[in-house]
């Protein structure tokens, strides 16, 4: 935010609540719902939209990490082969750290450089500068460290037995207890009870552009950073306690991002504080781009996970008690651990309503690299957990696996784990309808039923249903405080004020299309504002689902007081023209100055979280889905293939049609490759398989037909109606996948990724079991 | 420059371009650093990606996998050349409408592919375009929408044939 700026029309949600009629999510829209273009379409098709690999500065300098090559150890020595003239490098160690060494998230374990100790393989230990990108790249090779040996731990089970301590007093990261009702009492009334254990392992973002950074930085600017980032000011608080510099002596500018899927939240501010490092030091700016190696085995991944469930039932198949056990892996350093914990633990019972709920999780340090934000956020595990669960239950009981769902299902007026009021109408039952006719989904399990017997390809249909929390969880939305809104300026640009970031999500298309429409100008008057920590107030990270909602409100809130102020101070008439407005901004700006305005987070009245107790409104609003996946498990060459997938889901108002589809068939496909092709294998808490050659993603070959459905109930609190959608799609494939393996071959898988070697192992030994009788 | 360094000519989206570069330099980086064509991105350096996917003589190559020797003489395309006078290609135009491009790194590299299946099969079927695009990755969109912007394109393409060919068209 600039200093000085006058802000002119400011007021709370009450006062705009009271002044100004708010926006009817009902009303007719003109540009919200439409299939406008994004936004910076044009230039990424023309190839002339500006990565941080294509910024050249001038007197650039490239940057290149010496990494560690141990799991844990102390550092014994660090020697510099003579064979290169090192007084070309500049070489930066823990020593030159005049701040903080360590980047600022929950918690401040994390060094920015390792100080005398590792505790992951490919931990940052020092950094080399040189104008020639190839010379400092075969510089790192010629710094040779030697260590004295740690002992290590890299597992869950391991980390739990708390034999090795590897951070702080017990290798506990965060533990969550929530319990609704009394579940030790309700095991004695049930018809039956059901246990099961599911584990999910790490995936890679495996965005497309890698990690990239460029720094600057002068006496009199202080450090300016550009770079491929989703949370421009988690990097710059970052920076300022790296480099204890003022907040205005320090600038943060995302460029244009290729992919990011969580990955781009937390990561970035350590490679943004060592490029900032080198550039201090070596007087040059500097740039840091990772290859796609260094990429993947240095930044952070999806946690892995372990998931025990104990589950009574009633006669009727109504969940009577739900116990709950949660782990995560979180690596070697906090990072967003606990976050991601919290919300697995509150997705964990997934959309039912039960009585009696007690959910126990726990996230365990162990020496690998990091783990971290990513799509989903925890939710992705839990609900593979509870959804895989759900069909085991059903076949434990005899019961069909969707009439169990429907018999559990949440509905306006019940309650979840957390004792949340569903005030808002649920859709369960609509869109289970829905995506059970979509894909014809009774008819063909009873044809595959009979078709499998004769065939070496078994076919099955799985099913998972489940909803994601919008935004921030619990007092996070009232916590991140974040201001947006919409300034005009002297050469009549409308421009959306928020440090929401583009990474292909369509923040720019969806917050722009939410001020036009607002305003009531066309699509193309309305712009972002770059997203440059000088320019744009602090609307909060780019993540969490929030953008449509959250930030989509404070947009369509400011934008309707902007044109109230215009009514009330510069004699813009009620019903007006483009020319119209723009000729009151003038007489506004000539009597009263800058036009801009701007909207604080209110949070929606009668919100009340207990952090302690993990009990009331974990989140602002829900998205529901229910999935279906159709798979086929060849039984001659062992892979499992997706042959059609279906995605019904209801997040509030479609803001964009086009680019919410899109969202949705993107989430689904990373599920898909998240359940059968994405494995992530560690030796010595080191990913080994480092490189696009071995980490395999589904290709255009492998993606099937996507089909793609929305109910809509508009939010009120959402932007236009918006609720939370880019993380939504990524839940459900594995346990729908892994359901349809069961119902084509009747083995049940609980844990993922699933690879054809997997399969092969469990059919074969079930063949060599089930041979003697058959015979 | 080095006294290694050697002199290829080639031509580029049709203008004739002369580098002086060392002979193994990948032609991705010659490309981006040399020419200023920053429109070819790097995703993996190893040929897995296609983000860095041109055309070389007519066939459909990664960059990061040619060093510039090779290309001595030849004919390239790239991202750059599509479209016309600033005016989008009609599949960089089918792209836009249909969402084909999310976060757009890999857009550059998908829209040669495309360009190149289109080239050789005006009007293909389903699974031609997906093999025709199976070594460019895309994390973002799940393929859906580039395969109808493929798609889109290629029927557009028979839609200006037909109206171009018959004389009652008009």
């Amino acid at each position: 935010m600039q200093v000085g700026r006058v802000v002119v029309c400011y007021a709370s949600t009450r006062m705009a609540a009271t002044a100004f009629p708010t926006m009817s999510t009902h009303a007719t829209t003109r540009i919200v719902g439409a299939p406008v273009p994004r936004k910076e379409g044009v230039e990424k098709l023309l190839g002339v939209a500006r990565y941080v690999d294509d910024i050249e500065r001038e007197g650039l300098w490239h940057g290149a990490t010496v990494r560690s090559t141990v799991p844990r150890a102390l550092i014994r020595s660090v020697r510099f082969d003579r064979s290169i003239d090192w007084s070309e490098f500049v070489i930066v160690t823990a020593a030159d750290i005049h701040g903080e060494n360590h980047i600022p998230l929950i918690f401040t374990d994390q060094p920015c450089l390792a100080d005398g100790k590792v505790n992951h393989c490919d931990e940052a230990i020092l950094l080399l500068a040189h104008p020639d990108k190839h010379k400092v790249r075969q510089a790192v090779n010629a710094v040779q460290i030697e260590y004295d040996l740690l002992p290590t731990v890299f597992t869950i089970e391991e980390s739990e037995q708390q034999e090795t301590i590897v951070w702080g007093k017990d290798n506990l990261i965060k533990s969550f207890l929530l319990q609704k009702g009394d579940v030790d009492a309700a095991w004695a009334g049930a018809a039956s009870i059901v246990e099961g254990e599911y584990r999910t392992g790490a995936q890679e973002h495996l965005y497309i552009e890698n990690n990239g950074i460029i720094a600057e930085y002068s006496e009199e600017s202080g450090l300016t950073v550009w770079g491929s980032l989703q949370c421009p000011f988690y990097v710059h608080r970052a920076l300022l306690a790296v480099f204890n510099l003022p907040a205005e002596k320090v600038r943060v500018l995302q460029t244009e991002t290729g992919g990011a899927f969580g990955g781009k939240e937390d990561y970035p501010s350590t490679l943004a504080s060592h490029a900032a490092l080198l550039a201090m030091k070596s007087a040059h700016p500097v740039k840091m781009v990772y290859d796609r190696v260094e990429d993947l085995a240095a930044t952070t991944k999806r946690h892995p996970s372990r998931v025990r469930h104990r589950t009574a039932l009633d006669e009727n198949g109504k969940l009577l008690a739900m116990d709950i056990e949660l782990a995560t892996d979180g690596g070697a350093y906090s990072t967003l651990s606990s976050t991601v914990l919290s919300r697995a633990t509150l997705h964990s019972p997934g959309p039912y309503s039960c009585p009696n709920v007690r959910v126990s999780s726990s996230s365990w340090a162990t020496n690998t690299v990091p783990y971290g934000a990513f799509r989903g956020f925890g939710a992705p595990q839990a609900i593979f957990a509870i959804e895989r669960h759900m069909d085991e239950i059903a076949a434990a009981i005899g019961m069909d696996p969707v009439e169990l769902r429907r018999r559990n299902f949440l509905h306006q007026g019940d309650t979840t784990a957390t004792e949340q009021l569903m005030r808002e109408p649920v859709l369960l039952d609509t869109l289970l309808e829905r995506a059970l006719s979509e894909s014809d989904y009774y008819a063909k399990r009873e044809r595959f039923a009979f078709e499998n017997p004769s065939s070496p390809v078994k076919r099955g249909m799985g099913i998972a249903a489940f909803y994601h929390g919008s935004g921030f969880t619990g007092s996070g939305e009232p916590y991140l405080n974040s201001l947006a809104g919409i300034d005009v300026t002297p050469d009549d640009k409308v421009r959306v004020l928020a440090s929401s970031t583009e990474f292909g999500q369509g923040t720019n298309t969806v917050l722009t299309q939410i001020a036009a429409e607002a305003i009531g100008l066309d699509y193309a008057d309305v712009q972002m504002a770059p997203a440059d920590t000088g320019i744009v107030p602090n609307s909060g990270p780019t993540v969490a689902s929030r953008t449509a909602m959250v930030v989509g409100k404070l947009v369509e809130r400011a934008s309707l007081q902007l044109v109230s102020s215009l009514k009330e101070h510069a004699g813009l008439e009620t019903h007006f023209s483009r020319a119209d407005f723009f000729e009151a901004c003038r007489r506004y700006r000539t009597t009263k100055g800058e036009v801009v305005s701007l909207c604080r987070y209110e949070a929606p009245p009668g919100i009340s979280w207990d952090d302690e107790k993990y009990k009331g409104e974990a989140y602002p609003a829900y998205a529901w889905s229910v999935q279906v996946a159709q798979v086929a498990v060849d039984t001659v060459t062992y892979s499992a293939e997706v042959e059609e997938f279906w995605a019904v889901q209801e997040a509030g108002r479609v803001i964009n049609p086009v680019l919410a589809g899109g969202q949705i068939e993107g989430g689904v496909a990373q599920g898909i490759g998240y359940a059968l092709y994405e494995k992530v294998i560690l030796q010595n808490g080191r990913m080994v398989n480092n490189q696009m050659t071995n980490y395999i993603m589904p290709t255009a070959e492998d993606v099937p037909p996507i089909h793609v459905y929305f109910e809509e109930i508009p939010f009120q609190h959402g932007g236009y109606g918006a609720k939370g959608i880019g993380e939504l799609p990524h839940d459900g494939p594995a346990p729908a996948i892994l359901n349809a393996i069961k119902d084509a071959t009747g083995v049940s898988f609980t844990s993922i990724p699933l690879l054809p070697e997997d399969l092969h192992a469990a059919l074969c030994s079930r063949e060599s079991v089930e041979e003697p009788t058959t015979a | 420059m080095s006294a290694s360094d050697i002199t290829i000519q080639f031509d580029v989206n049709g203008e004739t371009r002369a580098v002086h570069a060392p002979p193994m330099k990948r032609l991705l980086d010659v490309l981006r650093e040399d020419l200023g064509l920053t429109g070819t991105k790097e995703g993996c350096g190893e040929g897995e990606c296609g983000s860095c996917s041109i055309r070389m003589n007519g066939e459909l190559v990664n960059s990061c996998l040619v060093p510039v020797l090779q290309a001595d003489g030849a004919t390239v395309e790239t991202v750059e050349g599509l479209a016309k006078n600033g005016a989008l290609s009609p599949l960089q135009q089918a792209f836009l409408q249909c969402g084909g491009a999310q976060c757009g790194i890999c857009t550059p590299g998908m829209l040669m592919a495309a360009t190149h299946l289109l080239a050789r099969n005006p009007h293909p079927n389903i699974a031609e375009i997906r093999e025709g695009l199976a070594g460019n990755l895309c994390r973002c969109t799940g393929f859906m929408r580039i395969f109808e912007s493929v798609i889109l394109a290629a029927v557009d393409s028979r839609t200006d044939q037909v109206s171009s060919g018959s004389p009652d068209a008009r």
